[in-house]
């Protein structure tokens, strides 16, 4: 059974509707044991990071994923939280990941948010290697730059982590759920490790 | 790279999808579910819907369309028509849309938009602008095209930026349903001015029409919708064509 962290994100519709097509057998909760007892659990987000942090800290949901043993995969701001901290208000994250989240400056005309379909570059490890060069869908502000634990990079204004893992712990700053079949993919990928 | 996205748009009435030649003139053009899935499959990179006759009634047969949308289709959408409350917004966002399009309630009442984006980030608020050129001024109109305003498309275009818009869907009322090509002339402007993302609306007849607004502005997405709905462009065939062009869009081989 996978368990998708409930809390306040935007795009947990959308991870429903991705795993019903994928015929995934799955359950939406903030409740403790069951998140803790699932045999995966995704961790959305679409938001800001410091009423994310908070709500979560209220929902002691915080300490719960950082000791989760099985594999956690993080989408989007789930991947940012995974970092020590945002500069997104300057906020204390999770600290699984001990990166730095950094917002894009705008640069040469390019555009911040990073909206759109963009190519994965350098895949390694839990990414399929036939995914190199495909393209997924980002909305994002805030990156995390390139660091150990990237499985993908993407480039925009700078190169930065598209995808990332530590031990049990997967990440992707991009939306698999809206990724067409290059982000069904990668949640079938997450869902066979 | 950042590809170029091709925006088809449905138009909704009573649940089908329509669309108007210069806002006026209603004929059908089928389901949009299905319309959605095909487009999805062959390639589009986004779909916008917009809620043509909503009202308070209909509101929630809008959102139960956008339910079976969000089930069916796993590329990004947005959707707009009527919406004037974080009530609208939060009942379209927790159907399944990706972001809302907001469009005369902005301008109405322009702190909506920071309440939106401060509410749900600006990255899912679109402002749609209509507009249409009088004299030397672009002239800002609401209500489907029918109420001239008294503002301007680029101050209130930056105003909407400045105020938490995430992406501004403009469209040109001159251009919209004429099928002789985009606005290039305000949209190079908009593009210049804005920082945020610009989706280019009104005007698409032919392939060269999507290369030329690519290639001659900063344009970000564009947008079109009977040369989609009656198959005069295929998207495949467009992606193949500005690919050919040097204009990076995401290609549509299978994986």
């Amino acid at each position: 059974m996978i368990a998708v962290i409930k809390y306040n994100a935007g795009n947990i519709q959308s991870v429903r509707y991705s795993l019903e097509r994928l015929n995934t057998e799955f359950v939406v909760t903030d409740n403790p044991e069951e998140i803790k007892s699932a045999d995966k659990v995704i961790f959305p987000g679409v938001g800001e990071a410091s009423t994310t942090m908070a709500y979560l800290k209220d929902k002691k949901l915080d300490q719960l994923i950082v000791n989760l043993k099985q594999p956690v995969l993080g989408i989007c701001l789930g991947m940012q939280l995974m970092c020590a901290h945002s500069d997104e208000n300057n906020t204390p994250c999770l600290g699984i990941f001990p990166e730095t989240v950094r917002k894009f400056t705008p640069a040469n005309h390019l555009k911040v948010p990073h909206m759109g379909w963009n190519q994965l570059e350098a895949v390694n490890g839990w990414i399929p290697r036939k995914l190199e060069n495909q393209f997924v869908y980002f909305v994002h502000s805030y990156f995390v730059p390139l660091n150990t634990f990237a499985a993908a990079q993407t480039s925009y204004i700078v190169p930065f982590s598209a995808a990332m893992q530590r031990d049990n712990f997967y990440a992707v700053q991009f939306h698999p759920e809206k990724s067409a079949l290059a982000g069904e993919e990668i949640l079938r990928s997450f869902l066979s490790v | 790279m950042l590809t170029k996205r091709i925006i088809p748009c449905l138009d909704i009435k009573d649940g089908r999808t329509v669309k108007g030649i210069n806002f006026l003139a209603l004929a059908d053009a089928g389901d949009p579910v299905e319309l959605a899935a095909t487009y999805a499959q062959q390639g589009a990179d986004e779909l916008v819907f917009l809620d043509i006759t909503a009202t308070n009634e209909k509101r929630k047969t809008f959102a139960d369309l956008v339910k079976k949308i969000a089930q069916q289709i796993n590329i990004p959408f947005t959707v707009g028509g009527g919406i004037s409350s974080i009530e609208d917004v939060g009942v379209l966002l927790e159907a399944g849309a990706d972001k809302v399009s907001i469009n005369s309630s902005a301008v109405k009442n322009p702190e909506l938009i920071d309440l939106l984006s401060n509410t749900f980030g600006s990255q899912c608020i679109v402002v749609a602008i209509d507009a249409r050129k009088r004299g030397n001024d672009w002239i800002v109109h609401t209500h489907g095209g029918k109420n001239p305003t008294p503002l301007k498309l680029f101050s209130w275009a930056k105003e909407c930026m400045n105020r938490g818009a995430g992406e501004i869907l403009f469209t040109s009322m001159d251009h919209d349903g004429t099928k002789t090509g985009f606005a290039i002339d305000p949209l190079t402007k908009l593009n210049n001015l804005l920082s945020i993302p610009v989706i280019a609306s009104g005007g698409a007849g032919n392939k060269q029409h999507f290369a030329e607004v690519f290639a001659h502005t900063k344009t970000d997405a564009a947008l079109a919708a009977s040369v989609f709905h009656f198959g005069e462009i295929r998207i495949p065939e467009l992606k193949a064509y500005l690919l050919e062009k040097n204009i990076l869009v995401r290609g549509t081989q299978p994986i």
